[in-house]
Protein backbone atom coordinates (compact mmCIF):
# COMPACT_ATOMS: atom_id res chain seq x y z
CA UNK A 1 0.00 0.00 0.00
CA UNK A 2 1.32 3.55 -0.79
CA UNK A 3 2.41 5.85 2.15
CA UNK A 4 1.35 10.10 2.07
CA UNK A 5 3.83 12.55 2.12
CA UNK A 6 4.49 12.68 5.97
CA UNK A 7 4.63 9.19 6.17
CA UNK A 8 7.40 8.75 3.87
CA UNK A 9 9.12 11.77 5.94
CA UNK A 10 8.66 8.85 9.07
CA UNK A 11 9.55 6.35 7.48
CA UNK A 12 12.68 7.92 6.18
CA UNK A 13 13.57 9.20 9.56
CA UNK A 14 12.53 6.20 11.35
CA UNK A 15 15.22 4.18 8.66
CA UNK A 16 11.79 1.91 7.71
CA UNK A 17 11.33 1.12 4.18
CA UNK A 18 7.02 1.78 5.06
CA UNK A 19 5.36 2.72 7.69
CA UNK A 20 1.55 2.39 8.07
CA UNK A 21 -0.92 4.77 9.53
CA UNK A 22 -1.42 3.65 13.46
CA UNK A 23 2.27 2.20 13.85
CA UNK A 24 4.41 3.78 16.69
CA UNK A 25 7.64 4.47 15.54
CA UNK A 26 11.05 6.39 16.99
CA UNK A 27 12.65 9.22 14.44
CA UNK A 28 15.40 11.04 14.36
CA UNK A 29 14.79 14.81 14.55
CA UNK A 30 16.43 17.23 12.43
CA UNK A 31 15.65 20.44 14.86
CA UNK A 32 14.00 20.83 18.66
CA UNK A 33 12.00 23.91 19.01
CA UNK A 34 11.26 25.70 22.43
CA UNK A 35 10.31 29.21 23.36
CA UNK A 36 10.50 31.40 26.66
CA UNK A 37 7.41 29.71 28.03
CA UNK A 38 8.00 26.26 27.53
CA UNK A 39 12.11 25.45 27.47
CA UNK A 40 12.67 26.42 31.28
CA UNK A 41 9.99 23.19 31.99
CA UNK A 42 11.57 21.16 29.75
CA UNK A 43 15.07 22.12 31.33
CA UNK A 44 14.20 21.28 34.73
CA UNK A 45 12.95 17.80 33.33
CA UNK A 46 16.41 17.36 31.69
CA UNK A 47 17.87 18.13 34.98
CA UNK A 48 16.50 14.53 35.92
CA UNK A 49 18.52 12.62 32.96
CA UNK A 50 22.03 10.99 34.13
CA UNK A 51 23.83 12.59 31.44
CA UNK A 52 23.57 16.25 31.02
CA UNK A 53 24.36 16.76 27.64
CA UNK A 54 22.69 18.08 24.31
CA UNK A 55 22.49 15.30 21.28
CA UNK A 56 23.08 18.26 19.21
CA UNK A 57 23.84 22.20 19.98
CA UNK A 58 23.40 23.26 16.25
CA UNK A 59 19.99 21.25 16.14
CA UNK A 60 18.72 22.92 19.28
CA UNK A 61 16.82 25.94 18.39
CA UNK A 62 15.48 28.36 21.75
CA UNK A 63 13.59 31.49 21.11
CA UNK A 64 12.63 34.56 23.14
CA UNK A 65 9.33 35.42 21.49
CA UNK A 66 6.21 35.29 24.13
CA UNK A 67 6.86 37.93 26.92
CA UNK A 68 10.07 39.61 25.01
CA UNK A 69 11.29 42.00 25.60
CA UNK A 70 10.53 40.89 29.09
CA UNK A 71 7.40 42.30 30.70
CA UNK A 72 7.54 41.67 34.06
CA UNK A 73 9.95 39.85 36.38
CA UNK A 74 8.50 36.50 36.40
CA UNK A 75 9.09 36.43 32.48
CA UNK A 76 12.56 37.82 33.03
CA UNK A 77 13.28 35.24 35.25
CA UNK A 78 11.78 32.48 32.69
CA UNK A 79 13.88 34.16 30.01
CA UNK A 80 17.56 34.52 31.85
CA UNK A 81 16.72 30.34 32.82
CA UNK A 82 17.00 29.85 29.18
CA UNK A 83 19.65 32.29 28.47
CA UNK A 84 21.60 30.55 30.68
CA UNK A 85 21.05 26.75 29.29
CA UNK A 86 22.02 28.32 26.18
CA UNK A 87 25.28 29.93 27.17
CA UNK A 88 26.43 26.44 29.08
CA UNK A 89 25.51 24.68 26.45
CA UNK A 90 26.41 26.92 23.49
CA UNK A 91 23.03 26.45 21.61
CA UNK A 92 23.94 27.84 18.73
CA UNK A 93 20.39 29.08 17.40
CA UNK A 94 19.62 31.15 20.35
CA UNK A 95 17.29 33.97 19.39
CA UNK A 96 17.38 36.50 22.25
CA UNK A 97 16.45 40.78 22.20
CA UNK A 98 17.59 42.03 18.79
CA UNK A 99 17.89 38.64 16.89
CA UNK A 100 14.36 36.90 17.74
CA UNK A 101 11.08 36.54 16.23
CA UNK A 102 8.39 34.72 16.63
CA UNK A 103 9.33 31.11 16.40
CA UNK A 104 7.04 30.16 13.42
CA UNK A 105 7.86 33.25 11.18
CA UNK A 106 11.47 33.16 12.45
CA UNK A 107 13.14 29.22 11.95
CA UNK A 108 12.23 29.40 7.54
CA UNK A 109 13.64 33.09 7.66
CA UNK A 110 16.39 31.65 9.37
CA UNK A 111 16.72 28.31 7.05
CA UNK A 112 16.53 25.97 10.22
CA UNK A 113 13.48 23.91 8.13
CA UNK A 114 13.41 22.68 4.98
CA UNK A 115 11.88 20.14 2.76
CA UNK A 116 12.32 16.66 4.51
CA UNK A 117 12.77 17.72 7.69
CA UNK A 118 11.45 16.27 10.88
CA UNK A 119 10.98 18.84 13.53
CA UNK A 120 9.18 19.02 17.29
CA UNK A 121 8.82 21.74 19.18
CA UNK A 122 7.07 22.93 22.14
CA UNK A 123 5.06 25.05 21.24
CA UNK A 124 1.36 24.17 19.32
CA UNK A 125 2.03 25.69 15.90
CA UNK A 126 5.05 24.17 15.09
CA UNK A 127 2.83 22.67 12.58
CA UNK A 128 4.02 25.74 10.40
CA UNK A 129 6.97 24.29 9.16
CA UNK A 130 4.50 21.96 6.74
CA UNK A 131 4.65 24.17 4.19
CA UNK A 132 8.16 24.03 3.12
CA UNK A 133 7.26 20.22 3.10
CA UNK A 134 8.69 19.47 6.26
CA UNK A 135 7.49 16.95 9.27
CA UNK A 136 6.82 19.13 12.26
CA UNK A 137 4.57 18.79 15.68
CA UNK A 138 3.89 20.42 18.41
CA UNK A 139 4.82 18.46 21.58
CA UNK A 140 4.81 18.61 25.23
CA UNK A 141 8.10 19.42 28.05
CA UNK A 142 8.85 15.89 28.34
CA UNK A 143 9.50 15.60 24.68
CA UNK A 144 11.29 18.31 24.19
CA UNK A 145 13.53 17.16 26.88
CA UNK A 146 13.90 14.42 25.75
CA UNK A 147 14.09 15.38 22.50
CA UNK A 148 17.30 18.07 23.45
CA UNK A 149 18.90 15.12 24.83
CA UNK A 150 18.74 12.49 22.57
CA UNK A 151 18.02 14.02 19.13
CA UNK A 152 15.18 11.49 19.03
CA UNK A 153 11.02 11.38 19.16
CA UNK A 154 8.75 8.71 19.15
CA UNK A 155 5.60 9.52 17.23
CA UNK A 156 2.29 7.49 15.86
CA UNK A 157 2.11 7.51 12.30
CA UNK A 158 -1.24 9.23 11.35
CA UNK A 159 -3.47 8.65 8.72
CA UNK A 160 -4.09 11.34 6.28
CA UNK A 161 -6.77 13.93 4.95
CA UNK A 162 -6.40 15.26 1.53
CA UNK A 163 -7.19 18.73 0.55
CA UNK A 164 -7.26 19.01 -2.98
CA UNK A 165 -7.05 22.78 -3.95
CA UNK A 166 -8.31 24.24 -7.36
CA UNK A 167 -8.87 27.29 -8.94
CA UNK A 168 -7.02 30.87 -8.16
CA UNK A 169 -8.03 33.08 -5.47
CA UNK A 170 -9.50 36.78 -6.09
CA UNK A 171 -7.20 39.63 -4.89
CA UNK A 172 -8.34 39.85 -1.42
CA UNK A 173 -8.31 36.49 -0.69
CA UNK A 174 -5.14 34.87 1.18
CA UNK A 175 -3.83 31.55 2.83
CA UNK A 176 -5.77 32.89 5.97
CA UNK A 177 -9.09 32.91 4.35
CA UNK A 178 -8.31 29.55 2.82
CA UNK A 179 -7.14 27.83 6.17
CA UNK A 180 -10.33 29.43 8.24
CA UNK A 181 -13.20 28.33 5.37
CA UNK A 182 -11.19 24.83 6.24
CA UNK A 183 -11.94 24.64 9.72
CA UNK A 184 -15.36 25.77 9.17
CA UNK A 185 -15.91 23.30 7.01
CA UNK A 186 -14.47 20.15 8.98
CA UNK A 187 -14.24 21.92 12.89
CA UNK A 188 -11.78 22.21 15.68
CA UNK A 189 -11.64 18.44 15.82
CA UNK A 190 -11.82 17.25 11.89
CA UNK A 191 -8.44 16.32 11.51
CA UNK A 192 -7.84 14.97 15.19
CA UNK A 193 -4.72 12.69 15.16
CA UNK A 194 -4.30 13.28 11.49
CA UNK A 195 -2.20 14.85 8.60
CA UNK A 196 -3.78 17.32 6.60
CA UNK A 197 -2.30 17.44 3.18
CA UNK A 198 -2.53 20.27 0.67
CA UNK A 199 -2.54 19.16 -2.90
CA UNK A 200 -3.43 20.12 -6.10
CA UNK A 201 -3.04 23.05 -8.94
CA UNK A 202 -4.23 25.18 -6.56
CA UNK A 203 -0.96 24.93 -4.63
CA UNK A 204 1.04 26.48 -6.96
CA UNK A 205 -1.27 29.64 -7.13
CA UNK A 206 -0.73 30.46 -3.12
CA UNK A 207 2.56 32.04 -1.91
CA UNK A 208 4.76 30.54 0.51
CA UNK A 209 3.68 32.97 3.24
CA UNK A 210 0.10 31.77 2.20
CA UNK A 211 1.18 28.06 2.68
CA UNK A 212 3.18 29.39 6.14
CA UNK A 213 -0.41 30.40 7.48
CA UNK A 214 -2.84 27.76 6.16
CA UNK A 215 -0.23 24.77 7.74
CA UNK A 216 0.01 27.10 11.03
CA UNK A 217 -3.49 26.64 11.25
CA UNK A 218 -3.77 23.14 10.93
CA UNK A 219 -3.53 22.31 14.81
CA UNK A 220 -7.02 24.71 15.06
CA UNK A 221 -8.50 21.35 13.56
CA UNK A 222 -6.87 19.43 15.90
CA UNK A 223 -4.27 18.26 13.25
CA UNK A 224 -0.79 16.51 14.11
CA UNK A 225 0.04 18.78 10.91
CA UNK A 226 -0.44 20.24 7.67
CA UNK A 227 1.76 19.60 4.93
CA UNK A 228 2.52 20.90 1.65
CA UNK A 229 4.24 19.31 -1.34
CA UNK A 230 7.75 20.64 -2.62
CA UNK A 231 7.20 22.89 -5.81
CA UNK A 232 9.24 25.71 -7.48
CA UNK A 233 8.75 28.00 -4.56
CA UNK A 234 9.60 26.35 -1.75
CA UNK A 235 12.63 26.11 -3.86
CA UNK A 236 12.71 29.03 -4.47
CA UNK A 237 12.62 29.82 -0.84
CA UNK A 238 14.71 26.99 0.48
CA UNK A 239 17.42 28.63 -1.96
CA UNK A 240 17.37 32.36 -0.37
CA UNK A 241 16.86 31.36 3.28
CA UNK A 242 18.82 27.95 3.64
CA UNK A 243 22.09 26.18 2.83
CA UNK A 244 20.94 22.94 4.25
CA UNK A 245 20.17 20.64 1.82
CA UNK A 246 16.19 19.23 2.06
CA UNK A 247 14.82 16.46 0.30
CA UNK A 248 11.63 16.15 -1.60
CA UNK A 249 8.97 13.99 -0.58
CA UNK A 250 5.99 12.37 -2.89
CA UNK A 251 2.69 11.34 -1.75
CA UNK A 252 2.20 7.96 -3.18
CA UNK A 253 -0.33 7.73 -6.17
CA UNK A 254 -2.23 4.78 -4.55
CA UNK A 255 -1.58 6.54 -1.03
CA UNK A 256 -4.90 5.90 1.16
CA UNK A 257 -7.06 9.06 2.57
CA UNK A 258 -9.38 9.10 5.60
CA UNK A 259 -11.06 11.64 3.41
CA UNK A 260 -10.68 14.04 0.59
CA UNK A 261 -11.75 17.55 -0.11
CA UNK A 262 -11.78 19.50 -3.18
CA UNK A 263 -11.28 23.50 -2.57
CA UNK A 264 -12.10 26.01 -5.27
CA UNK A 265 -9.84 28.54 -4.33
CA UNK A 266 -11.72 31.23 -6.83
CA UNK A 267 -15.43 30.93 -4.76
CA UNK A 268 -13.44 31.55 -1.65
CA UNK A 269 -14.38 35.05 0.07
CA UNK A 270 -12.69 36.86 2.66
CA UNK A 271 -13.56 34.70 5.78
CA UNK A 272 -13.90 35.62 9.27
CA UNK A 273 -14.04 33.28 12.65
CA UNK A 274 -16.14 34.53 15.13
CA UNK A 275 -16.24 33.82 18.64
CA UNK A 276 -15.19 31.98 20.59
CA UNK A 277 -13.89 28.86 18.45
CA UNK A 278 -11.88 28.93 15.08
CA UNK A 279 -14.86 26.74 13.32
CA UNK A 280 -17.66 29.86 13.52
CA UNK A 281 -16.46 31.05 10.09
CA UNK A 282 -18.42 33.66 7.85
CA UNK A 283 -17.95 34.99 4.55
CA UNK A 284 -17.65 38.67 4.49
CA UNK A 285 -21.14 40.06 3.55
CA UNK A 286 -23.35 37.30 5.45
CA UNK A 287 -23.10 39.01 8.88
CA UNK A 288 -24.38 42.61 9.99
CA UNK A 289 -22.44 45.55 11.55
CA UNK A 290 -20.44 44.93 14.09
CA UNK A 291 -18.16 47.77 16.03
CA UNK A 292 -14.77 47.35 17.18
CA UNK A 293 -12.71 49.18 19.45
CA UNK A 294 -8.90 47.09 18.42
CA UNK A 295 -7.24 45.49 15.33
CA UNK A 296 -4.35 43.48 15.82
CA UNK A 297 -1.84 42.30 12.97
CA UNK A 298 0.98 40.12 13.37
CA UNK A 299 1.38 36.63 15.24
CA UNK A 300 2.93 33.43 13.79
CA UNK A 301 0.16 33.31 11.41
CA UNK A 302 0.00 36.51 9.47
CA UNK A 303 2.56 38.70 10.63
CA UNK A 304 5.40 38.05 7.49
CA UNK A 305 6.03 40.97 4.98
CA UNK A 306 3.57 39.98 2.45
CA UNK A 307 1.03 40.36 5.13
CA UNK A 308 2.22 43.77 6.55
CA UNK A 309 2.42 44.91 2.52
CA UNK A 310 -1.23 43.48 2.03
CA UNK A 311 -1.79 45.66 5.13
CA UNK A 312 -0.33 48.86 3.90
CA UNK A 313 -2.09 48.73 0.81
CA UNK A 314 -5.09 49.10 2.42
CA UNK A 315 -3.94 51.43 4.75
CA UNK A 316 -2.39 53.92 2.87
CA UNK A 317 -3.96 57.39 2.33
CA UNK A 318 -6.56 55.98 4.88
CA UNK A 319 -6.87 56.57 8.35
CA UNK A 320 -7.87 54.51 11.28
CA UNK A 321 -11.02 54.90 12.76
CA UNK A 322 -10.73 57.22 15.30
CA UNK A 323 -11.26 55.80 18.79
CA UNK A 324 -9.53 52.58 17.64
CA UNK A 325 -6.23 50.89 17.98
CA UNK A 326 -4.73 49.67 15.54
CA UNK A 327 -1.55 47.00 16.59
CA UNK A 328 1.04 46.12 13.85
CA UNK A 329 3.32 43.36 14.60
CA UNK A 330 6.23 42.46 12.20
CA UNK A 331 6.83 38.93 13.27
CA UNK A 332 10.73 39.08 12.62
CA UNK A 333 13.61 41.71 12.59
CA UNK A 334 14.32 40.62 9.34
CA UNK A 335 10.00 41.44 8.34
CA UNK A 336 10.50 44.66 10.29
CA UNK A 337 13.77 45.85 8.41
CA UNK A 338 12.15 45.13 4.62
CA UNK A 339 8.77 46.76 5.73
CA UNK A 340 10.72 49.58 6.95
CA UNK A 341 12.64 49.68 3.59
CA UNK A 342 9.38 49.44 1.74
CA UNK A 343 7.56 52.66 3.76
CA UNK A 344 5.47 50.16 4.76
CA UNK A 345 5.87 51.27 8.19
CA UNK A 346 5.78 54.92 7.39
CA UNK A 347 2.45 54.47 6.29
CA UNK A 348 1.73 52.43 9.23
CA UNK A 349 2.31 55.54 11.72
CA UNK A 350 0.59 57.98 9.23
CA UNK A 351 -2.60 56.01 8.95
CA UNK A 352 -2.52 56.11 12.82
CA UNK A 353 -1.41 52.68 13.32
CA UNK A 354 1.14 51.58 16.25
CA UNK A 355 4.27 49.42 15.13
CA UNK A 356 5.64 47.19 17.52
CA UNK A 357 8.80 45.22 18.03
CA UNK A 358 8.46 41.73 17.36
CA UNK A 359 6.71 39.66 20.01
CA UNK A 360 3.34 37.43 20.65
CA UNK A 361 2.21 40.03 23.04
CA UNK A 362 -1.73 40.13 22.68
CA UNK A 363 -2.06 36.81 20.63
CA UNK A 364 -2.10 34.98 23.77
CA UNK A 365 -3.13 37.68 25.78
CA UNK A 366 0.24 38.66 27.20
CA UNK A 367 1.01 42.29 27.18
CA UNK A 368 0.99 44.96 23.81
CA UNK A 369 -2.66 44.90 23.36
CA UNK A 370 -4.81 43.33 25.90
CA UNK A 371 -8.50 43.72 25.81
CA UNK A 372 -11.06 45.56 28.63
CA UNK A 373 -14.21 43.38 29.39
CA UNK A 374 -16.95 43.44 26.06
CA UNK A 375 -14.17 44.59 24.12
CA UNK A 376 -14.18 43.54 20.55
CA UNK A 377 -10.90 42.68 17.97
CA UNK A 378 -10.70 41.94 14.35
CA UNK A 379 -6.73 40.22 14.40
CA UNK A 380 -5.07 38.27 12.16
CA UNK A 381 -3.40 35.42 14.63
CA UNK A 382 -5.01 31.97 15.32
CA UNK A 383 -7.01 31.30 18.07
CA UNK A 384 -9.95 33.36 19.85
CA UNK A 385 -11.02 31.26 22.95
CA UNK A 386 -12.41 33.21 25.39
CA UNK A 387 -10.07 35.40 27.17
CA UNK A 388 -7.27 34.50 25.00
CA UNK A 389 -6.56 38.31 24.48
CA UNK A 390 -7.73 39.96 27.71
CA UNK A 391 -10.93 39.83 29.76
CA UNK A 392 -13.22 36.74 29.23
CA UNK A 393 -16.04 38.54 27.76
CA UNK A 394 -14.10 40.28 24.85
CA UNK A 395 -14.29 38.95 21.61
CA UNK A 396 -11.94 37.91 19.21
CA UNK A 397 -12.57 37.92 15.38
CA UNK A 398 -9.95 36.02 12.80
CA UNK A 399 -9.15 37.56 9.79
CA UNK A 400 -6.58 37.72 6.93
CA UNK A 401 -4.34 41.16 7.14
CA UNK A 402 -6.68 42.64 4.15
CA UNK A 403 -9.93 42.28 6.62
CA UNK A 404 -8.37 43.47 9.61
CA UNK A 405 -6.87 46.48 7.93
CA UNK A 406 -10.56 47.09 6.51
CA UNK A 407 -11.94 46.81 9.57
CA UNK A 408 -9.25 49.14 11.06
CA UNK A 409 -10.76 51.98 9.08
CA UNK A 410 -14.26 51.63 8.75
CA UNK A 411 -14.76 50.42 12.84
CA UNK A 412 -16.61 47.45 11.68
CA UNK A 413 -15.74 43.72 10.84
CA UNK A 414 -15.65 44.26 7.22
CA UNK A 415 -13.81 43.46 3.63
CA UNK A 416 -11.95 45.57 1.83
CA UNK A 417 -15.07 45.57 -0.80
CA UNK A 418 -16.70 47.96 2.03
CA UNK A 419 -13.65 50.53 0.96
CA UNK A 420 -14.04 49.77 -2.72
CA UNK A 421 -11.37 48.02 -3.04
CA UNK B 1 3.94 -7.31 31.29
CA UNK B 2 0.23 -7.77 32.05
CA UNK B 3 -2.18 -5.36 33.92
CA UNK B 4 -4.94 -7.08 35.65
CA UNK B 5 -7.70 -5.90 37.45
CA UNK B 6 -11.16 -4.00 37.38
CA UNK B 7 -12.51 -1.55 35.30
CA UNK B 8 -13.73 1.92 35.80
CA UNK B 9 -15.88 2.87 32.17
CA UNK B 10 -16.24 6.42 30.80
CA UNK B 11 -17.69 7.97 28.39
CA UNK B 12 -16.69 10.31 25.67
CA UNK B 13 -14.59 13.25 25.72
CA UNK B 14 -13.37 12.85 29.28
CA UNK B 15 -10.57 16.02 29.40
CA UNK B 16 -7.60 16.44 31.48
CA UNK B 17 -9.85 19.38 33.79
CA UNK B 18 -12.05 16.59 35.09
CA UNK B 19 -8.76 13.78 35.25
CA UNK B 20 -6.94 16.89 37.40
CA UNK B 21 -8.94 19.65 38.42
CA UNK B 22 -7.04 22.97 37.49
CA UNK B 23 -7.43 23.85 41.29
CA UNK B 24 -4.63 21.21 42.37
CA UNK B 25 -2.08 22.41 39.74
CA UNK B 26 -0.27 24.04 42.49
CA UNK B 27 1.02 20.96 43.00
CA UNK B 28 2.97 18.32 41.38
CA UNK B 29 3.88 15.68 43.27
CA UNK B 30 2.10 12.59 42.35
CA UNK B 31 0.81 11.03 45.59
CA UNK B 32 -1.07 14.05 45.83
CA UNK B 33 -2.75 14.63 42.43
CA UNK B 34 -3.46 10.87 42.95
CA UNK B 35 -5.98 11.91 45.91
CA UNK B 36 -7.96 14.17 43.29
CA UNK B 37 -8.14 11.95 40.66
CA UNK B 38 -11.19 11.61 38.34
CA UNK B 39 -13.50 13.68 40.74
CA UNK B 40 -15.21 16.26 39.26
CA UNK B 41 -16.63 12.91 36.74
CA UNK B 42 -16.09 10.09 39.66
CA UNK B 43 -16.24 11.48 43.31
CA UNK B 44 -15.96 7.55 44.21
CA UNK B 45 -12.87 6.82 42.09
CA UNK B 46 -10.24 7.51 44.75
CA UNK B 47 -11.72 5.56 47.46
CA UNK B 48 -12.87 2.80 45.88
CA UNK B 49 -9.37 2.46 42.57
CA UNK B 50 -6.99 -0.70 43.79
CA UNK B 51 -3.48 -1.09 42.46
CA UNK B 52 -3.89 -2.40 38.87
CA UNK B 53 -7.50 -1.55 38.16
CA UNK B 54 -8.44 -0.29 34.65
CA UNK B 55 -10.09 2.71 33.24
CA UNK B 56 -11.82 1.71 30.10
CA UNK B 57 -12.97 4.77 27.69
CA UNK B 58 -14.66 5.94 24.96
CA UNK B 59 -13.52 8.67 22.39
CA UNK B 60 -11.40 11.41 23.09
CA UNK B 61 -9.79 10.48 26.51
CA UNK B 62 -7.96 13.19 27.70
CA UNK B 63 -8.56 16.17 25.20
CA UNK B 64 -8.62 19.62 26.14
CA UNK B 65 -5.29 21.38 28.15
CA UNK B 66 -2.11 19.68 27.39
CA UNK B 67 -0.88 19.55 31.37
CA UNK B 68 1.37 16.45 31.74
CA UNK B 69 -0.90 16.37 35.39
CA UNK B 70 -3.23 14.15 34.03
CA UNK B 71 -1.86 10.94 33.63
CA UNK B 72 0.57 11.33 36.36
CA UNK B 73 -2.46 11.60 38.67
CA UNK B 74 -4.19 8.23 36.68
CA UNK B 75 -0.69 6.49 37.51
CA UNK B 76 0.20 7.53 40.75
CA UNK B 77 -3.95 5.96 41.98
CA UNK B 78 -2.83 2.81 40.81
CA UNK B 79 -4.36 2.40 37.52
CA UNK B 80 -2.73 -0.18 35.36
CA UNK B 81 -3.67 0.58 31.99
CA UNK B 82 -6.44 2.47 30.49
CA UNK B 83 -7.97 1.65 27.20
CA UNK B 84 -9.91 3.83 25.06
CA UNK B 85 -11.41 3.99 21.11
CA UNK B 86 -9.07 7.39 20.82
CA UNK B 87 -7.10 9.19 22.88
CA UNK B 88 -6.65 13.33 22.44
CA UNK B 89 -2.80 13.71 20.72
CA UNK B 90 -1.44 15.23 23.71
CA UNK B 91 -2.43 13.31 26.36
CA UNK B 92 -1.29 10.25 24.53
CA UNK B 93 1.70 10.78 24.04
CA UNK B 94 2.26 12.52 27.87
CA UNK B 95 1.00 9.43 28.47
CA UNK B 96 3.57 6.85 27.18
CA UNK B 97 6.28 9.41 28.02
CA UNK B 98 5.41 9.13 31.63
CA UNK B 99 5.54 5.59 31.78
CA UNK B 100 1.52 5.17 32.08
CA UNK B 101 0.22 2.18 29.47
CA UNK B 102 -2.34 3.15 27.24
CA UNK B 103 -4.23 1.35 24.56
CA UNK B 104 -6.52 2.02 21.93
CA UNK B 105 -9.10 -0.51 20.94
CA UNK B 106 -12.75 0.44 19.88
CA UNK B 107 -14.12 -2.39 20.48
CA UNK B 108 -13.14 -3.55 23.79
CA UNK B 109 -13.54 0.12 24.67
CA UNK B 110 -17.39 -0.24 23.48
CA UNK B 111 -18.03 -3.52 24.70
CA UNK B 112 -16.33 -3.62 28.44
CA UNK B 113 -18.34 -2.61 31.24
CA UNK B 114 -17.60 -1.24 34.60
CA UNK B 115 -16.73 -3.97 37.32
CA UNK B 116 -15.70 -6.21 34.57
CA UNK B 117 -12.30 -7.77 35.75
CA UNK B 118 -10.00 -7.56 32.75
CA UNK B 119 -6.40 -8.59 31.60
CA UNK B 120 -3.95 -6.73 29.40
CA UNK B 121 -0.99 -8.74 27.67
CA UNK B 122 1.46 -5.42 25.91
CA UNK B 123 3.34 -7.68 24.67
CA UNK B 124 0.57 -8.74 21.88
CA UNK B 125 -1.88 -6.10 22.85
CA UNK B 126 -4.60 -8.85 23.80
CA UNK B 127 -7.25 -7.46 25.95
CA UNK B 128 -9.21 -10.34 27.93
CA UNK B 129 -12.93 -9.62 29.71
CA UNK B 130 -12.57 -11.88 31.96
CA UNK B 131 -16.43 -11.34 33.08
CA UNK B 132 -17.85 -11.97 29.50
CA UNK B 133 -15.12 -14.61 28.17
CA UNK B 134 -14.54 -11.87 25.22
CA UNK B 135 -10.96 -11.17 23.70
CA UNK B 136 -9.95 -8.57 21.91
CA UNK B 137 -6.64 -7.14 20.00
CA UNK B 138 -5.30 -3.61 20.90
CA UNK B 139 -2.68 -2.15 19.24
CA UNK B 140 0.66 -3.99 21.04
CA UNK B 141 3.45 -1.93 21.42
CA UNK B 142 6.92 -1.74 19.62
CA UNK B 143 9.92 -3.28 21.86
CA UNK B 144 11.34 0.69 22.42
CA UNK B 145 7.63 2.20 23.92
CA UNK B 146 7.29 -1.17 25.95
CA UNK B 147 10.85 -0.15 27.13
CA UNK B 148 9.56 3.31 27.94
CA UNK B 149 6.58 2.15 29.78
CA UNK B 150 8.45 -0.89 31.86
CA UNK B 151 11.56 2.02 32.84
CA UNK B 152 8.47 3.77 33.90
CA UNK B 153 8.66 6.62 31.57
CA UNK B 154 10.70 8.57 28.95
CA UNK B 155 13.58 10.26 31.29
CA UNK B 156 14.38 6.64 33.24
CA UNK B 157 14.50 5.47 29.75
CA UNK B 158 16.87 7.19 28.03
CA UNK B 159 18.93 7.44 31.45
CA UNK B 160 19.22 3.20 31.35
CA UNK B 161 19.54 3.26 27.70
CA UNK B 162 22.91 5.56 28.56
S1 LIG C 1 2.14 34.34 17.89
FE1 LIG C 1 0.55 33.44 19.18
S2 LIG C 1 0.15 31.43 18.37
FE2 LIG C 1 2.09 32.15 17.51
S3 LIG C 1 3.68 31.29 18.84
FE3 LIG C 1 3.16 33.33 19.61
S4 LIG C 1 1.55 33.01 21.14
FE4 LIG C 1 1.71 31.15 19.93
Amino acid sequence: MGMTMTQKILAHAASLDEVKAGQLIEAKLDLVLGNDITTPVAIDVMKQFKKQEVFDRDKIALVMDHFIPNKDIKSAEHCKIVRDFAAKYQITNYFDVGQMGIEHALLPEKGLVVAGDVVIGADSHTCTYGALGAFSTGVGSTDMAAGMATGKAWFKVPPAIRFNLVGKPSKWVSGKDVILHIIGMIGVDGALYQSMEFTGPGVAELSMDDRLTISNMAIEAGGKNGIFPVDEKTIAYMKEHSKKTWTAYEADPDAEYEAEYTIDLSKLQPTVSFPHLPENAKEIGTFGRIAIDQVVIGSCTNGRIEDLRTAAEILKGRQVKKGLRCIVIPATQNVYLQALKEGLIETFIESGAVVSTPTCGPCLGGYMGILAHGERCVSTTNRNFVGRMGAVDSEIYLASPAVAAASAITGTVSGPSELGL
Amino acid sequence: MQAHGTVFKYGDNVDTDVIIPARYLNSSDPAELATHCMEDIDRDFVKKVQPGDIIVANKNFGCGSSREHAPIAIKASGVSCVIAETFARIFYRNSINIGLPIIECPEAAREIESGDEVTVDFDSGRICDLTTGKEYQGQSFPEFMQKIISAGGLVNYINESE
